[in-house]
């Protein structure tokens, strides 16, 4: 991992956050825009993810692979499923999910950081 | 686009006006129970699977905070009475997890060597588990059926 791209995407991750909270506070559904913001965060994601296979590959050792490899996956995985059932019924509330969704993701790669220098849970 | 309902107007009420579980507000709810039965589920999982026998209740704990945020998160996303039910009890057996293991976590840390969800009232976790349970029972009492 690089810690510092990992800071970098999760504070866009938490600028998309508090976009979506004023569209709540706005009462309004998800529109294209944030919907494109949490597009452009999945892109960033899968970024981090081919430098955390790739550095993994060049002989980083994580605290525990395991755990690092769920966390990995699961940052992947968390944007596309959640918008997925954020989108199945469009109001107010999917708006909300998807900020709930991008909070997600500092939190994520906070843990990430942990295990990358060491931590094995 | 202009401001909009916060449940669409062909809304999946139930006869009696009630609005289903899995409707409006009550979907992001799910999505954070969500969230925590994913976090909850890996994360007893990697404890039992590498390191059980440093502490089995704790880690015994957190494979069983995983199957109520489950159980939770499936009954509350479905319709009917009876799911409704099975959310009521996930719920409040949430809320007495996480009342009973964090007292015993605050009160007899050697107990506790390693965090749970639950442990020391979710602190781990911003509080959101002690947190949760509270929102999520009265959201099912706002969509008790008639």
């Amino acid at each position: 991992m690089i810690t510092g791209y990992a800071i970098a995407v999760a504070a866009c991750a938490a600028g998309v956050a508090i976009w979506a909270f004023v569209l709540v506070v706005l009462h309004r559904e998800p529109e294209k825009p944030l919907l494109m913001g949490v597009g452009a965060l999945e892109a960033l994601l899968a970024v981090q993810v081919v430098i955390s296979v790739v550095m993994l590959i060049g002989g980083g050792e994580p605290g525990s692979m395991l755990t690092f490899l769920a966390y990995l996956v699961g940052s992947l995985l968390v944007l596309p499923l959640g918008t997925v059932w954020a989108l199945a019924e469009r109001t107010r509330s999917s708006t909300a999910i998807l900020g709930i969704l991008c909070l997600t993701v500092p939190v994520l790669l906070l843990r990430m950081v942990e295990v990358w220098g060491g931590a094995s849970a | 686009m202009g401001p909009v309902p916060d449940r669409p107007a062909t809304s999946s009420r139930t006869p009696a006006d009630r609005p289903a579980t899995a409707s409006g507000p009550g979907r992001v709810l799910i999505a954070v129970y969500a969230i925590f039965a994913v976090a909850a589920t890996s994360r007893a999982a990697v404890q039992i699977a590498t390191r059980f026998d440093e502490a089995p209740v704790p880690y015994a704990l957190s494979a069983f905070a995983a199957v109520v945020y489950v159980l939770a998160t499936f009954a509350l996303a479905r319709t009917g009475p009876t799911w409704w039910r099975v959310a009521l009890v996930s719920c409040s057996v949430e809320m007495t997890g996480v009342l009973v293991v964090g007292t015993l976590s605050v009160f007899d840390r050697a107990a506790f060597p390693d965090a749970t969800v639950w442990s020391n009232f979710g602190m781990g976790y911003l509080f959101i588990p002690l947190v949760l349970p509270v929102i999520g029972l009265l959201w099912l009492r706002r969509t008790r059926p008639a």
